[in-house]
């Protein structure tokens, strides 16, 4: 249709954003405790963000859609808390504790869905994602139950003798957005990739995908369990953010509001989950000191969004961008 | 005569009460061009998924290369050398005419690489460039696959089959749906795909496989009726009498 692309300024600004996204997203992110109302709101659309980022790998780009993250940021976040609280662990090593056991829960789950589709495929993880809620809530010894596990205080980090003040919000931030650009870079990678290709054609087209040879179903696991992971990064860094696990972060409405947040920033872009993150929790951040009933504003948003602009906010504007 | 690549031994295919194939044999030679003829309802699409690893037969099994393939996965086919083209078009619509190949390219190089761009795999980027000139696309890699014609795209299928370097190509009715000016220059194409290895062609019009195909196959009712070069066929008093009407 077209030779080479045509250079107007905003066709520049599209391609020199999408070849630097993690660059983007970051310079984003280190200007944002400053745009936000509150400092906290920056810290939660951080951590929410990522959380949408490790769930749009396999919604937006492999193509599944799960009502059950919640498991892995619950699990994530309470790895992390129970082995600060009960064990001791130094924060850095619990970070990894809640990674892996995100991970390995991934694992599980992805074993049992990951031959289902479609609506079966949603109802699979949502049933699952209850099970990992259902289970948390009962060891209460361990986890505190209803009430949560409290306690999950970090009050400096020692860096080689660099003493931080983890209690200060603005370090805080900045010490999370560390392991938050390393998972970016890693995803932006992982999209990149060969494997990022495959995950695009078992989108695309499974039987093809299939047909030329991937493995489908060893595919979408691996999708599963590294998006597992990722939310476990997002929920360990939350406990250490919250200072406690809550138990509703095991709850289906946080598997929900992350469906919402893909979508509604543009799911299968890369920025578009931090873009979802952010106009929810902001909203939500406004709208309730307005109104109890927050939820409806962000409802409307959310409808006007789906009806009208199916590719999302960051996805409408990256498509507008394009087409100048 | 060449050794068999591809036997199939005893298949038969029931969908219930419903018989598709009843007891077929066939052994199909390398290095042929061989078409699977039949009026509607003769089984070939079934027997094309069961050849194809789609079905599992009910009984019997096929054997590729003397090794027994059946219940194989479909991923395996691949990578064994097989591959096929749907009946349907099956393409990754939203992508790149040119990701599409090259996708199909890199599986057999790296599938669970996970940190190297794909970018950077310039070898890959030039043979899916190859096979988009050899089947005639060059010109619209930067297309996306959804927009191309449907004779373009069931020529994107056939690159991508061939991405896999099969020593066996299974093609469904390749020239379904398509005009007399898309029809000639997919013939054309499949004449020259068969210079190279075995290509296996599903097809309904008859007429259309009888200037190009070294031997054909003819089914009838889920059951083998005739094979032969296509003067036999055309001989044939059976495939005569079910082709009543049509000039063959």
């Amino acid at each position: 249709m077209e030779g080479a692309p045509s250079r107007t300024p905003y066709r520049l600004i599209a391609t020199q954003v999408s070849r630097h996204r993690v660059a983007a997203v970051i310079a984003f992110l280190v200007v944002l405790p400053w745009l936000t109302p509150s400092h906290a709101l920056a810290a939660n659309i951080l951590i929410f963000g990522l959380y949408a980022v490790g769930f749009n790998l396999l919604f937006g780009y492999t193509g599944l859609l799960s009502f059950g993250h919640a498991a892995f940021l619950g699990s994530g976040s309470y790895a992390t808390g129970v082995v600060m609280v009960h064990y001791g662990w130094p924060w850095w090593l619990a970070i990894p504790a809640g990674i892996t056991l995100a991970a390995l829960i991934g694992l599980c789950m992805g074993y049992l869905v990951i031959r289902s589709r479609g609506i079966y495929f949603a109802m699979v993880t949502l049933a699952l994602g209850q099970c990992v809620y259902f289970a948390f809530y009962k060891a209460e010894a361990i986890t505190g139950g209803e009430n949560g596990l409290r306690g999950v205080n970090v009050e400096t980090i020692d860096l080689l003798g660099w003493k931080l003040d983890f209690q200060d919000p603005i370090t805080k931030y900045f010490v999370m957005l560390v392991f938050v650009a390393a998972a970016l870079w890693f995803v932006s990678r992982l999209l990149a990739s060969p494997f990022g290709a495959v995950l695009e054609s078992v989108r695309e087209n499974e039987k093809r995908a299939a047909a030329c040879g991937y493995d489908v179903a060893r595919t979408k696991l691996l999708a599963f369990v590294i998006s597992a992971a990722i939310c476990g990064l997002a929920g360990a860094l939350r406990a250490l953010h919250l200072s406690i696990v809550p138990i509703d972060s095991l709850h289906y409405l946080t598997s929900g509001q992350v469906v919402m947040m893909s979508l509604l920033g543009g799911m299968g872009t890369f920025f578009g989950p931090f873009v979802g993150a952010a106009t929810i929790l902001w909203v939500e951040d406004v709208a309730t000191i307005l109104t109890k009933s927050w939820q409806l504003v962000v409802g409307v948003i959310f409808i006007i969004f789906v009806l009208f602009f199916p590719r999302g906010i960051w996805g409408s504007f990256l498509h507008w961008l394009g087409r100048r | 005569m060449n050794h068999p690549i591809l036997v199939a031994e005893n298949i038969t295919k029931r969908f219930g009460a419903f018989v598709a194939l009843k007891n077929v044999s066939v052994a199909f030679e390398a290095g042929r061009l061989t078409a699977i003829i039949g009026p509607n309802g003769a089984g070939k699409s079934t027997f094309f998924n069961v050849l194809t690893g789609a079905f599992a037969p009910t009984s019997g099994n096929v054997n590729y290369d003397g090794h027994d393939i059946t219940g194989k996965k479909q991923h395996e086919f691949a990578r064994m050398g097989i591959a096929k083209s749907f009946q349907i078009t099956n393409l990754f619509p939203q992508l790149s005419v040119l990701e599409n190949v090259r996708v199909a390219v890199q599986m057999r190089h790296s599938r669970f690489q996970l940190l190297t761009p794909r970018q950077s795999m310039k070898g890959l980027i030039d043979q899916a460039e190859g096979l988009l000139n050899l089947v005639g696309l060059s010109s619209y890699s930067s297309q996306t696959a959804r927009d191309l014609a449907h004779g373009q795209q069931r020529c994107l299928e056939i690159a991508m089959a061939l991405a896999c370097d099969p020593k066996l190509l299974l093609l469904d009715e390749p020239t379904a749906g398509m005009s007399p000016e898309e029809t000639l220059v997919m013939m054309d194409l499949i004449v020259r795909l068969a210079d190279q290895r075995t290509v296996i062609l599903v097809e309904h019009k008859m007429k259309l496989v009888m200037g190009i195909c070294k031997r054909i196959i003819v089914l009838h009712h889920g059951e083998f009726l005739a094979e032969g070069t296509p003067d036999d066929v055309r001989a044939n008093d059976e495939v005569k009498r079910v082709y009543l009407g049509q000039s063959i």
